[in-house]
């Protein structure tokens, strides 16, 4: 028997904090009782590139990076990122995207352009996409830097976990002196 | 019992800890790097960055001869540079434990080739484990500190970055309450290899393996899953994973101890079944030997040679025409390779040597990044410390104008791993050629660790710090200049005068990497374009800074802007412009 397993890809750009909310969600995932497993590459990612952490759970999880077109939830921390991997959602999965652009060497030489309409071409293409303004939630918590705990909380929603242990998670992986600010950004993300 | 979501790495360096290692030593490489970051933890391992692998095998050797259990982590490729004490430690054997740990890179996600280190298990006949998870990763690094003691034998433990990178649940275990005693122990028939002594032990390291075999089909490690089905596998590590994804219901033989392989286990498995599998990542290592066993199984006619394997592939490969197709990505979209940072102080050189034209041999670090466009200035990149004996070698074939276009390119760290024996070959006999040390003060690429150069140890302590300039002095180089590599015409004028030089020269590009912590690199205020004065000539996008943004509705012919979120305030790209529009942001 084939045992029921959720799987979810976060990407976006290097340097954007997306290991680190991965931590979280992997943490929460696991102080519920799940089994869970995390895949990544280090290395090269953290100079600008392309990163994609896959984070699945359920009761038994073997491989840990997500087989080919089995995502559920396509958690994007950049557009032109979220949309690059869109193939690797099931076709009725889910996607959540923070609306920024973050412009690729290519783009910023002038050689290249950074696709239009990026937002209404995911939100076409599955039903089910949450468009998140990270940035401005994030300020109105205290600082731009906690957008990415802003997209945390507008993940929560889409998962059966208890706010508390999301908030448990949060405090133990996040230093003390910003721990106010990431759980005010959490309640803001979670009300996306 | 405690549960903790550790990764490959994390999980290695608890077992470390709870087998009770005093002493852990490593240079950095990914995917390995972390090993050693997460060892100092634990404050009664005596853990540190050594110059190059073979140094760091060599500190473990002198440690285990001591009586101490002692670990060495590498990646692949660093096992080709410590395999000279490695083959003969083979022979020698151990006193307390040691354990080498390589971390081979599938896919090449940040390598320069994907060897497939279960050979050196093979060659250099010691035993190797291989996990498939974290929680066996802690569990099979303590068990192999044992092996090394029970039969007298080095240990091999490789990961691949998925099982290095990957995080799972792991229920941590106690460690040993005290570290065992040390003391000298004279033994030179054990120790001494030579001839004499080394026959004897080539006699002992041949029955070592074949009692080690016999032990092994009867461990836990090696285990049968028993399910339904004509179909049954033989895999290991990683990829048992992907295996029971795609085959829930499939017999598994899993393998933990690639080497040496349980013959009669094996043997016995596949007599129960028609069909047999080896799903394995890279080289056919298990099939060929099976099969040299005359049993017929089958794998590598279907599965790749190259690349990391995933649960699509292994579908697509065994399952024929039955695995669903896999969407293809939207086409045409502007590709994300990484970068140098803003203020990367690698940048400014490289515009240099493009603007030369030299033919530049190149190295492995941040600055291999070199080669990427608009810089595009790197001609070869072969593995650690290349550089300059490639230059060297360029230096002898070459006529003399075209000799001078050669420059070697080295990060410090580099340099001192094992460039600086190819600055020792092109002095002595003879070379001419420019070496330019990239002097970050930092071992950048691998997330910053310390290296002798810069005057801290892995632990945090000042010591003292390689001084290059002396250290190149020494070697009989009368040519040595330093200079800040923010300095764009500085940098040029340095480089053209020292590429004409008939003699070795070396210059030493020295500013600290711009994500260094410690050094408190002084941030200057971001610049900004001036709209007034940019013509959109594009000058400054040949450098390729991610802070320069080419906005193509701004001005008559487009213009440049300056993200200031990321712009650190180098002010290289003020020395591009010809039109002074650029300036330090005020308000």
């Amino acid at each position: 028997m084939v045992e029921t397993i959720t799987n979810i890809y976060l990407v976006g750009v290097g340097g954007q904090g997306i290991l680190l909310a991965s931590e979280i969600l992997s943490e929460a995932l696991m102080l519920a009782g799940h089994d869970v497993k995390k895949a990544e590459v280090h290395g090269m990612a953290q100079r600008g590139g392309s990163v994609v952490s896959h984070v699945r759970f359920g009761s038994r999880v073997y491989s840990p990076i997500i087989p080919e077109g089995e995502g559920d939830i396509l958690f994007g921390f950049e557009l032109l990122e979220t949309y690059r991997h869109l193939h690797f959602l099931r076709p009725d999965g889910r996607v959540i995207v923070n609306d920024l652009r973050i412009l690729p060497p290519g783009v910023n030489l002038g050689l290249q352009e950074y696709p239009d309409a990026i937002a209404e071409r995911i939100s076409e293409a599955f039903a089910d996409t949450t468009i998140v303004d990270a940035a401005s939630l994030a300020t109105k918590a205290g600082s731009e830097r906690a957008a990415n705990t802003v997209l945390l909380g507008a993940l929560s929603r889409r998962l059966e976990l208890d706010e508390a242990i999301w908030r448990q998670a949060i405090t133990h992986m996040v230093p003390e002196k910003f721990r106010e600010l990431n759980l005010r950004a959490f309640e803001l993300g979670r009300a996306c | 019992m405690k549960k903790e979501l550790l990764s490959g790495n994390e999980a290695i360096a608890r077992g470390a800890y709870e087998a009770g290692v005093r002493v852990a030593s490593a240079y950095p490489g990914t995917p390995s790097t972390e090993i050693l970051e997460n060892i100092v933890r634990y404050p009664r391992i005596d853990a540190s960055w050594a110059p190059n692998e073979k140094v760091a095998l060599e500190v473990a050797i002198g440690a285990s001869f001591g009586g101490a259990r002692a670990l060495v982590t590498m990646k692949h490729v660093g096992v080709n540079v410590a395999a000279d004490p490695l083959f003969t430690l083979s022979y020698t054997g151990v006193r307390g434990g040691l354990v080498l740990v390589t971390a081979d890179d599938p896919e090449l996600h940040s390598s320069q080739n994907e060897q497939d280190n279960r050979h050196y298990a093979r060659a250099a006949k010691l035993p190797m484990f291989e996990p498939a998870d974290s929680q066996e990763a802690l569990e099979m690094t303590r068990l192999a500190f044992e092996v090394s003691e029970r039969f007298d034998t080095p240990v091999m433990l490789r990961t691949t970055t998925r099982i290095s990178h990957s995080k799972s649940v792991v229920t941590v275990g106690e460690p040993l309450p005290e570290l065992p005693a040390t003391s000298i122990e004279k033994n030179p028939p054990k120790f001494v290899m030579l001839p004499g002594n080394a026959r004897k032990r080539h006699l002992f390291v041949e029955e070592r393996m074949r009692q080690l075999s016999e032990w092994a089909a009867s461990q836990d490690f090696n285990r049968i899953e028993e399910g339904k089905g004509d179909i049954a596998i033989i895999t290991s590590g990683v990829a048992y994973n992907y295996a029971r994804e795609v085959f829930p219901d499939a017999s598994i033989l899993k393998l933990g101890m690639v080497h040496p392989l349980p013959k009669k286990l094996i043997a016995e498995f596949a007599s129960r079944f028609e069909r047999v599998v080896v799903i394995e990542e890279l080289d056919p290592f298990i099939e060929e030997q099976v099969r040299a066993m005359g049993i017929d199984v089958c794998g590598k006619d279907r599965l790749p040679l190259c690349g990391e394997l995933t649960p699509g592939r292994i579908r697509q490969a065994l399952l024929d025409g039955e695995a669903p197709p896999v969407a293809k990505q939207a086409e045409n979209l502007p590709p994300r390779p990484p970068n140098m940072c803003p203020g990367c102080p690698h940048r400014g050189v490289f515009l240099a040597l493009n603007r030369l034209q030299a033919y530049v041999t190149g190295d492995i670090g941040c600055y291999t990044l070199g080669f990427m466009p608009p810089l595009s200035a790197m001609d070869t990149c072969i593995c650690m410390g290349a550089s300059i004996g490639n230059a060297a070698g360029l230096s002898r074939v070459l006529a003399d104008e075209e000799r001078k276009k050669v420059v070697a390119v080295i990060g410090d760290s580099t340099f001192l791993h094992t460039g600086v024996n190819g600055l020792m070959e092109m002095v002595y006999n003879g070379g001419a050629g420019t070496v330019v040390i990239l002097d970050n003060r930092i071992t950048a690429m691998t997330g910053r660790q310390d290296n002798p150069g810069s005057g801290f140890t892995l632990k945090g302590e000042d010591v003292p710090a390689v001084d290059l300039e002396q250290l190149c002095r020494s070697l009989g180089i009368e040519h040595v200049r330093v200079i800040d590599p923010y300095d764009l015409e500085l940098t040029r004028k340095t480089l053209q005068e020292e590429m004409a030089r008939e003699q070795v020269s070396v210059i030493i590009t020295r500013r600290p990497c711009m994500l260094m912590k410690r050094q408190k690199v002084a941030l200057r205020p971001p610049l900004h374009v001036d709209p007034d004065k940019c013509v959109g000539c594009r000058a400054c996008l040949k450098l390729g800074c991610p802070a320069i943004q080419w906005d193509a509705t701004a001005g008559e012919k487009g213009q440049a802007r300056i993200d200031s979120l990321i712009c650190v305030g180098c002010a290289v790209c003020e020395q591009m412009c010809k039109f002074e529009a650029f300036g330090v942001s005020h308000g």
